[in-house]
């Protein structure tokens, strides 16, 4: 998606220099015998993007890059330290506070990563499935709530006898997928997955993410998708942010971002994927590792590792601009030329 | 000869329900200095194999059949006391999570000096000098001071990298990793298996290296077997495997996994999922997702390893008698 | 065809109760145990608590199969009459109900503010844990002795029901056998299950904390205080027998084994050894049989818990 054709509609999602800051200091106590100081963890540090309906964006980034935080942050998990987001047009985090919280949360739900902690292992899938519309107040009658239960459940390829059964009896895949029903069931605009299937199998990967496309397209859903398989998000994106260190280092669309990376850092990123029928390349992986998230390196995060780095990335941080083709980088040496 | 031979090796787990075969005849072998990658999903029965290998199984599970050879002797059901011989001094081990492969009470050179004076015959001095240079391998930078570190001083990459250390800290023949990079991010995943192949090359170790990720597989390994529900599929060369797979089980699988070159709409999937120990179709074992699945002899009959090409495949298709062009 | 205790003695647990013959032998006494104190009226040949039918003549009798002995009362009567045996069926009604409501309102106490300080997290957790703290630092006998010894003093004719309150009370706060180590226990499962994705999802949906806390966490958290629960029923019937050995325990209208203990103590040098003993016995089976089945059942969970 190029500037070149903006959407007349406005975006669905609009993230403005979202930041969420942790304190993570050791107990009053300790601090006060031991003389520490007080530890902030700056988990995201100014991300903004949009996400336009119907679109997919995937957001990429190693451990530590606060691609999680983002997604408990867009789903009031969390609430910002600074910075915010709107939905529709209204300002999410004063409505996730105020009276109009209930409607905001049925517009928008959550798929989470691990398929065994995520569902409740002493209720039953029926229970399970039918708890937002119990609680949303959609459907009262016990019979309705089951025949709604029922269409769930076979809209992602489950079956109506599953409705009686318990989580532990069934595959990391099929638990993924009475998640998906679940988040489905008060019938949501907005999805945020956080790596859906990074703890699935390959072949059971496959039918999920068939699933999540086919449901975007029949329902028009608009999803964030959260993951660190470059190969996952290029199958299902259409736009890609990558972070790191809590910062939005390159964000294109996906054609653009696998064809021409102009960030150092998603450079790398993408080199260091093993490719599967290149074989025998030699490849010389960049140095280095992800620094501390509590004592992050002065001006651009990545300048350390970056093979480009000058004076002016060791003292200042790049903010995120334009550079052509609908792809916005932050980075120095983007930006004077010099790459 | 083989460094090490798997042959027909068959491991149960006893339950009140009956005997449950988690592995079903399988057989391999790898040749000194090469890297055998051992593929498949979960439940395949892929960490099993190399647990058998070390002689790590855990109890209730039992060899019940087959033979472990290696470099002839055979290795399946030793005492305890001459298994730890030989694992640590010919077999090393590297699993999946460097925190607690280390122990977090002792330095790392505490850890690699008992490690080398386990297995060699050497002063204290000598076994300090050989960990120095252990680390220097394998990449950890400042080697003479980070040896006094402690494991959490490191962080997860490095962990590995001490871990690989410790492994080859006895100098074996045969290094049995599973999943050694599945923990790691992406960039570092890169940099370890970089590591993996230019140090075991260097020491002409073997190395048999268990994971789900197949992408890690056409970057490290020599051949590579793919393994589904306690038997192997396939084996061969791994380009061959990869490029030209023989199994439709192999084809699915690789049909499967997003790649960076094509563009597709639906990822190809293999309905179904892989059989429970406890309900293994009869026959072979891939049958009821088959979609190649032509005679009724896919159902009774279960396949040996056929010559296929390149590879050798579990499957009937092969079989030249079948009058099947596959 | 298959009732449902059939089908539960297949199950899993099932097979291991019938692998054990120890835990089968306790099963087998407990039943035995609580079956007597349920039909105690039934049971009992004698009830020891009907002035009317006490004989002083039969004062002090020996056990039946003793010379002196007589058949009527099977092992032998105290010194008021009273058919030991009687007195015993009776008296572990008492020490079962009593050991049993002290550990139903340990659960109710220790459960409810577990779940809080877990779920709360901040000042309040802090709280809760310091006086778990000092609650524990004092020794459990004395905090009960404490508290029963000086509601005795100050009502020496309070009714039975009052009584039996405040014994079940004492062993409920008895320090950390009280309902300390099910706030610890559910506190720390608490703060586990909170971290996972499942109650995330219902923060997601918008369920309120309080349910969320009552429907999706605390049926999760059960598991390992059960196994607590079993075995501190055991630790209960002994505290409310050592309280009413020490004469602050059950009211002596309603003696309970640790009466009857402290009533033949005064004659065991004197040779009339039955009137002690045969209470003692019976003490000692029920808080064993009570122990191994706790013991029996932490090892049962354990595997599918893994």
């Amino acid at each position: 998606m190029s500037t070149a054709t903006q959407p007349l509609v406005p975006p669905l999602v609009r993230v403005h220099d979202l930041a969420k800051t942790f304190d993570v200091s050791a107990p009053w106590l300790n601090r006060v015998i031991e003389r520490k100081p007080r530890t902030l963890l700056h988990a995201v540090d100014g991300v903004g993007f949009e996400i336009a309906r119907g679109q997919t964006l995937a957001l990429v980034g190693e451990s530590g890059c606060g691609k999680s935080t983002v997604a408990r942050l867009l789903v009031g998990l969390y609430a910002p330290t600074r910075g915010g987001f709107t939905f529709d047009g209204q300002d999410a985090h004063a409505a996730f506070q105020g009276r109009d919280a209930r409607a905001l949360r049925r517009r928008i739900q959550m798929i989470f990563q691990d398929p065994y902690a995520s569902l409740n292992p002493r209720w039953r899938v029926e229970d399970i499935v039918g708890e937002p519309l119990r609680e949303h107040g959609l459907i009262t009658g016990k019979a309705e709530l089951k025949a709604r239960v029922d269409e769930l459940l076979t809209c992602v390829g489950l079956s109506a006898q599953d409705m009686a059964r318990y989580p532990h009896q069934f595959s990391g895949g099929q638990r993924q997928r009475i998640s998906i029903a679940r988040a489905l069931a008060t019938a949501p605009e907005f999805l945020v997955c956080d790596e859906p299937t990074s703890a699935l199998d390959v072949s059971v990967q496959a039918q999920v993410l068939n699933i999540m496309k086919r449901l975007q397209r029949e329902r028009g859903l608009t999803y964030l998708f959260i993951s660190h398989n470059l190969a996952v998000v290029r199958h299902v994106s259409d736009q890609v942010g990558v972070m790191y260190l809590g910062r939005l280092v390159e964000l294109a669309d996906k054609h653009t971002l696998f064809s021409h990376p102009r960030h150092p850092y998603t450079r790398m990123l993408l080199d260091a994927i093993p490719k599967m029928h290149d074989t025998g390349r030699a490849r010389t992986p960049v140095q280095g590792e992800v620094p501390n998230p509590l004592d992050p390196p002065p001006g651009c995060a990545f300048n350390p590792r970056c093979p480009h780095a000058n004076a002016r990335c060791r003292a200042e941080r790049p903010a995120l601009h334009e550079a052509g083709a609908g792809t916005r980088v932050a980075c120095h040496a983007v930006q004077e030329g010099r790459l | 000869m083989a460094l090490l031979e798997v042959q027909n090796l068959v491991v149960e787990f006893p339950t009140r329900r009956g005997v449950l075969r988690a592995l079903d005849g399988v057989s391999f072998a790898i040749a000194p200095g090469e890297i055998l990658g051992v593929v498949g999903e979960s439940g395949a029965g892929k960490s099993l194999t190399g647990a058998s290998i070390i002689g790590l199984l855990e109890p209730p599970g039992r060899i019940a059949s087959g033979q472990i050879r290696l470099e002839g002797e055979r290795i399946d059901h030793l005492p305890h006391a001459q298994m730890r011989r030989i694992r640590g001094r010919r077999i090393g081990a590297i699993f999946q999570d460097p925190l607690t492969s280390l122990n977090p009470l002792y330095t790392v050179g505490q850890q690699l000096v008992e490690t080398i004076q386990t297995h060699l015959p050497v002063s204290a001095a000598e076994a300090r000098q050989r960990a120095v240079q252990l680390l220097k391998d394998t990449g950890i930078p400042a080697a003479e001071q980070r040896i006094g570190h402690y494991p959490h001083q490191f962080s997860g990459g490095m962990r590995q990298r001490v871990v690989i250390a410790l492994a080859l800290a006895a100098e074996p023949q045969l290094i049995v990793a599973d999943e050694p990079t599945t923990a790691l991010d992406v960039s570092i995943q890169a940099q370890i298996i970089q590591l993996l192949k230019s140090i075991c090359k260097t020491r002409g170790a073997a190395v048999m290296l268990i994971t789900h990720d197949m992408g890690v597989i056409a970057e490290t390994c020599d051949r590579v077997a793919v393994m589904y529900a306690g038997r192997i599929a396939e084996i061969g060369p791994v380009h061959a495997v990869i490029n030209h797979p023989a199994h439709p089980y192999t084809a699915g699988l690789m049909a499967a996994i997003p790649d960076m070159e094509s563009e597709r709409d639906a990822l190809y999937q293999i309905d179904g999922a892989m059989p429970r120990l406890d309900t293994i179709p009869p026959g072979c074992a891939f049958n009821p997702r088959c979609p190649r699945g032509f005679q009724a002899r896919c159902r009774t009959e279960r396949p040996e390893l056929i010559a296929a090409g390149p590879t050798q495949a579990a499957c009937w298709l092969h079989d030249p008698a079948s009058g099947v062009t596959a | 065809m298959k009732n449902p205790l059939h089908r539960w003695l297949d199950s899993d647990m099932g097979h291991s109760l019938r692998a054990s013959p120890l835990a089968m032998g306790a099963a087998c006494v407990a039943a035995v145990c609580v079956f007597c104190a349920l039909f105690a009226g039934w049971v009992a040949p004698h009830n020891p608590f009907d002035l009317a039918t006490l004989e002083l003549s039969d004062a002090r009798l020996p056990p039946a199969w003793s010379p002196e002995g007589s058949a009527k009362y099977l092992l032998g009567t105290d010194d008021q009459g009273r058919d030991i045996l009687s007195a015993l069926i009776y008296g572990t009604r008492i020490s079962l109900i009593v050991g049993l409501a002290g550990v139903a309102l340990s659960l109710a106490i220790g459960v409810a503010l577990g779940l809080l300080a877990g779920a709360t997290g901040g000042w309040v957790d802090a709280l809760l844990m310091r006086v778990c703290d000092v609650v524990s630092s004092f020794p459990a006998i004395l905090v009960a002795l404490l508290i029963a010894g000086v509601a005795r003093a100050l009502y020496p004719d309070a009714p039975e029901g009052m009584a039996f309150g405040v014994l079940i009370l004492a062993i409920a706060f008895a320090g950390s056998n009280g309902w300390v180590q099910y706030a610890r226990t559910v506190r720390a499962s608490t703060m586990v299950e909170r971290g996972k994705e499942y109650v995330q999802a219902a923060r997601v949906t918008g369920v309120p904390p309080v349910r969320i806390m009552f429907r999706h966490i605390l049926p999760n958290v059960t598991g390992p205080v059960t196994v607590l629960a079993t075995i501190q029923v055991a630790t209960a019937i002994i505290t409310e027998a050592t309280l009413s050995f020490l004469g602050v325990g059950a009211p002596p209208t309603a003696p309970s084994l640790g009466t009857l203990i402290r009533v033949g103590n005064d004659y065991l040098f004197s040779g009339e050894w039955w009137i002690t003993v045969f209470p003692g016995i019976m003490l000692v089976l029920i808080a064993l049989s009570v122990n191994l089945l706790g013991d029996w059942l932490r090892d049962a969970l354990n595997p599918r818990l893994r």
